[in-house]
């Protein structure tokens, strides 16, 4: 970790611009060496140099450099920022020449992972940061950029701060137990404390569901018997929305067919494989493969011809299906109705050919997932999976502290809970200062001899 | 004449230290200014207490004095928390300021192998990093091989009333002059505390009849493992509570700037547990009263504290004459003579960070320190840490590994572990909050967690040994056989509702099964110990929590086995926050556990020491 590292920070490809950074002690040695200007080693902290980088005596580019010493950093460490004019392949270039010059590649995160370590940033700005660099749309930037102005953290210190009171509050009763002036916590203030507690805590897993859509997209499965018209559904999806985006790796487990974004939320629809390539074995269609599918998704959209009666199969996969988020497509309108089974709730009709009732699903989507207002939401909900197992894991030590309460368990035990949730908050914060509980106690209260 | 052990001091820490070294057999010495004052209570008359009370049992476990004293000499036996939990319960005893030094002295000076000495320390004799003796205040050399040092508030100590300072101990006794400048000149890093006392009354001249009585339990209690008391608990002495009003806060705000503290000629740092009357009015000025507590300091007719009271809640450091305003004013106080003024303490003592989890120092070895020296205050953590401070100077001498109670060990354990990885700013306290184990450190399994340790050092006998040993297999046995012990709908019908039988196990792990409904079925429990019952019953009905507690700790100490060389050279690590390299460098933590607990170091920081030391010190394994 004392090795100097670089980087291509912005995405190849985009824009007219791209920039290198490297940090680490020897960042500026190093872009000096293949610098032609001023002295980066004599320049003042934080100032743009203008100058071309040069190679065995060859112009590479015309540059920009920033010049960014320690401590005042991103990293902490001695950064330099290169801003190269020129084509992929001039970065390409560049990027090489540092590498040969004694930088080392980053690895994925790796800036970030330096400025946690020399504590320049706590963990949840560190994780904000990894999503802001993969955010895909601008929702997900948006949800980024409120992580690391520390709305999340601050979020999180309040709950934390509640737990601490009334904490201090059963030590206070524990450790000077004759201080009949002090407020005793009895198991009905108990009750009321942690009601409040459960209640910002549920508030914000239901909220990070929210969250996790904005960054992760909304894993959408197109289900139903071969020759339905799942793929020119799709097709038309997809071709109608002309924002098609790359596939981004690692945010499904199932390979993805394609994306198109609805008011600024990615769509990501999943490949059901295993139902299309089987066309000539109708029988040994699996209900089973759909229903990993199912598993994985946050919407079905279960498709039927209108042409054809509902089979047995069908009716499984539609039984299946209840409990989850989803949508039955009644296709090909435009051909002679031969189905009349009831579906026992509302359906879209429509057709590929005429395009009909594709808007209809998409406001079904907006419906469902409540995208109409998501631009305009205050977006400090939690959206990874450490944050989100931790901040489950507080919720079962409240939700433990509750029964306890309600058993009438002695404070001392109930507390037990209190402290295992406070503790999971600051692993979230990634802190743990271990004397907060008796900082609250002496600010709180007046007692001693 | 050379000794194997000085201790300097005949505090709470220095009787513990002297007891120990002298009873496991080595020739021992203790040096106090005064004999008579061996064993003293210049605070309050209270041993024991939230948390404090935990620790006299360990005390009594590891085989010192303390509690079997406070039993012996008690006035009043309470019983707290008794509902808040079986882990907070703590035992505490209105000791008996005049039998309790007295009965101190006479098992000190009647101890074999121990001699008692009169006389002041000054200096040190110091050959080569270790040391070889003491020096007395007339230049008199006496060696020895091991020096603890005890000193309690006597080094350079000042005692504060208003703007009179005079430089005394106590109860006006003698201070030392010189040995914290020397200690200084070794090398130790000096810290000025402060701490402070109420004034005493008497009690012939105050009107009870407004105060609330604080009596002691109805249930006779004792500290001690090995001897139960016999006492009658209706002939206890009582404890009052009273109320400061609008009257005392006036005449202590308008006359603040009088105070040593207010008035700015106070340079020590005091303990926030422990604020003046002064310090809680101005913190706290939305109180309208302040709650205090009048306890009895002696029933002996002779002695000097004889209808003395302790006005608990009421130090202050005010001259003189507003004092007597002050305590006027008090309901009940109107014609009250004050029989002792009150006063702050200011004095040396030296930074904790400096000592290792033995208790040896680090800049001298066979140097030992226990007590206020270290930066605590109160009479059982001194005692705590004197009794391993003898510990532990037994085992240099034997040339074995020091006794370095875990946090999952006893109250001691976190106490000189808070110290030595903390360090402190203020006087240290011990409080049940510092105890992340809580639940396992209990009063009652005192005894089961730290009476072994007692027998390896040779502090407990083979006969308590014996009696430990008996009684861990009747709370093994009583556990199972519980399991077996039916009890039909009956047996309990109009106390429970249940369908048909339960193992009377199973009863008790029920949450909505008192303490109480298992008390009226006492009768079907095979075992007439109380103390057995008691241990059994906590460990069925918490045992969901204690196992957790108990996988805390599991996970803590493994932490706790990856040492830390001693020789590791932080300058060497690269990419440590510069904070918690200063830290570490200044602390020199022992494991990876203890590195951990330091403020300043951070998580991050501790990964990057543990893949630093594995990546550099497994080759060698």
């Amino acid at each position: 970790m004392s090795d100097t590292i670089c980087a291509i920070s912005t995405a190849l490809g985009v824009g007219g611009i791209a920039i290198i950074r490297v940090s680490g002690v020897d960042a500026i040695d190093i872009v000096n060496s293949i610098f032609e200007g001023k002295d980066l080693k004599k320049v003042k902290s934080h100032t743009i140099n203008y100058g071309h980088i040069k190679f065995n005596n060859e112009i590479i580019d015309e540059v920009l450099v920033s010049v960014m010493r320690a401590p005042k950093t991103y990293t902490t460490e001695d950064i330099v920022e290169i801003n190269i004019h020129g084509s992929i392949a001039t970065t390409n270039k560049v990027l090489e020449i540092l590498l040969n010059s004694g930088c080392r590649l980053a690895e994925p995160g790796e800036f970030t992972k330096r400025a946690f370590l020399n504590g320049r940033i706590d963990l949840v700005e560190a994780e904000a940061v990894g999503d802001l660099i993969s955010a895909e749309t601008d929702n997900a930037r948006n949800l980024s950029m409120n992580h690391l102005s520390g709305k999340l953290s601050e979020i999180i210190r309040t709950i934390k701060k509640m737990i601490l009171e009334i904490e201090a509050n059963i030590e206070v009763n524990i450790d000077y137990p004759e201080y009949e002036d002090i407020e005793t916590v009895d198991h009905s203030k108990m009750t009321e404390a942690l009601q409040k507690i459960k209640e910002l805590v549920d508030k914000m897993l239901s909220e990070s569901n929210t969250g996790r859509i904005i960054k992760n997209g909304i894993n959408v499965v197109l289900i139903g018997l071969p020759n339905v018209g799942k793929s020119s559904i799709l097709n038309a999806l997809l071709e109608e929305e002309k924002a098609i985006v790359t596939d981004i790796a690692g945010t499904t487990r199932d390979t993805v067919e394609g994306h198109m974004q609805l008011n600024g939320v990615l769509i990501n629809f999943i490949d059901t494989a295993g139902i299309r390539d089987t066309e000539d074995k109708v029988e040994k269609i699996g209900v089973e493969k759909s229903m990993i599918a199912i598993d994985n998704s946050d919407l079905i959209i279960f498709i039927h011809p209108i042409n054809e009666p509902i089979r047995d199969e069908e009716k499984k996969i539609l039984d299946s299906i209840k409990k989850k988020k989803h949508i039955i497509m009644v296709n090909k309108d435009d051909l002679k109705s031969e189905c009349n089974y009831d579906f026992g709730e509302e359906v879209i009709y429509g057709n590929t050919i005429s395009k009909n009732g594709l808007d209809a699903l998409k406001n079904k989507i907006i419906e469902l997932f409540s995208l109409s207002d998501i631009t305009k939401k205050d977006f400090t909900y939690i959206s990874n999976a450490r944050q989100l197992a931790l901040m489950e894991q507080v919720k079962d030590s409240i939700n433990r502290a509750i029964v306890a309460t309600q058993k009438k368990l002695p404070v001392d035990i109930i507390e037990i809970d209190l402290t295992s949730a406070r503790n999971c908050l600051g692993d979230i914060l990634g802190e743990n200062y271990k004397d907060d509980l008796l900082d609250e106690l002496f600010s709180n209260f007046c007692i001693g001899k | 004449m050379k000794y194997e052990v000085i201790v300097v001091g005949g505090g709470h820490a220095g009787i513990e230290a002297a007891h120990a070294t002298a009873k496991i057999g080595h020739k021992t010495l203790l040096i106090t200014g005064n004999i008579s004052n061996i064993g003293d209570m210049p605070c309050n008359p209270s041993i024991g207490g939230t948390s404090k009370g935990i620790i006299v049992r360990e005390i009594d476990a590891l085989g010192g004095l303390m509690g079997k004293v406070a039993d012996e000499t008690q006035i009043q036996m309470k019983m707290l928390n008794g509902s808040k939990g079986p882990a907070v319960r703590c035992l505490r005893a209105q000791a008996d300021k005049e039998t309790y030094p007295k009965r101190m002295q006479e098992i000190l000076l009647n101890l074999p192998n121990l001699t008692v000495m009169e006389r002041m320390v000054e200096d040190l004799i110091v050959v080569d990093g270790k040391i070889k003796g003491i020096i007395l205040e007339n230049n008199e050399h006496i060696e020895s091989n091991i020096v603890i040092l005890t000193t309690g508030t006597y080094l350079k100590s000042q005692i504060l009333r208003g703007f009179n300072k005079k430089d005394e101990g106590p109860h006006g006794e003698k201070r030392s002059n010189h040995l914290s400048d020397n200690l200084k000149k070794y090398g130790f890093k000096l810290l000025r505390l402060k701490t402070g006392t109420p004034p005493r009354i008497d009690a012939t001249t105050i009107d009870y009849s407004k105060m609330k009585k604080e009596p002691g339990d109805n249930h006779v209690w004792s500290f001690s493992f090995d001897e139960k008391r016999i006492y009658d608990p209706e002939k206890q002495e009582c404890c009052y509570l009273i109320y400061t009003n609008d009257k005392t806060h006036k005449i202590i705000r308008d006359n603040l700037k009088l105070s040593s503290m207010y008035g700015g000629i106070v340079e020590g740092v005091g303990p926030r547990y422990c604020p003046s009357i002064e310090d809680k009015i101005v913190r706290f000025s939305d109180k309208e009263k302040h709650i205090l507590f009048l306890e009895p300091q002696s029933v002996v007719p002779t002695s000097k504290y004889y209808n003395s009271l302790y006005l608990q809640g009421f130090s202050t450091s005010m001259p003189e004459n507003i004092q007597e305003e002050m305590v006027h004013s008090l309901e009940g106080f109107e014609n009250a003579k004050i029989l002792e003024y009150a006063y702050a303490i200011e004095y040396d003592a030296i930074d904790p960070l400096q000592i290792k989890p033995s208790l040896e120092s680090k800049i001298i070895e066979n140097l030992f320190t226990a007590g206020q020296i270290n930066g605590t205050s109160g009479y059982e953590e001194a005692a705590g840490q004197g009794l391993i401070a003898g510990i532990n100077a037994s085992l240099k001498l034997k040339n074995k590994n020091p006794l370095i109670l875990k946090r999952s060990d006893a109250y001691i354990g976190v106490l000189i572990d808070d110290l030595v990885t903390k360090g402190t700013i203020e006087p240290y306290r011990m409080l049940t909050s510092r105890a992340e184990y809580r639940l396992i450190l209990r009063h009652d399994n005192a005894d089961l967690r730290l009476r072994n340790y007692g027998y390896e050092v040779g502090l407990i006998s083979e006969f308590q040994k014996e009696r430990l040993d008996d009684k861990i297999e009747r709370i093994n046995k009583l556990k199972e056989s519980l399991k077996n012990i039916k009890l039909k709908k009956e047996d309990i019908d109009d106390i429970l509702d249940i369908t048909s039988t339960i193992s009377f196990y199973d009863l008790i792990k029920r949450s909505d099964v008192s303490m109480e409904i298992i008390d009226s079925l006492k009768k079907y429990i095979p075992e007439k110990d109380e103390d057995i019952i008691y241990e059994a019953i906590i460990d069925i009905k918490y045992s969901g929590y204690i196992d957790k507690t108990i996988k805390d700790v599991e996970r803590m100490v493994k932490l706790e086995e990856k040492k830390i060389p001693s020789d590791i050279d932080y300058s060497k690590i690269k990419n440590l926050a510069s904070e918690a390299r200063q830290k570490l460098e200044n602390i020199r933590p022992e494991t990876i556990a203890q590195a951990s607990r330091i403020s300043g170091v951070n998580p991050s920081d501790i990964s990057i020491l543990a893949i630093y030391l594995k990546k550099e010190y497994s080759k060698n394994e």
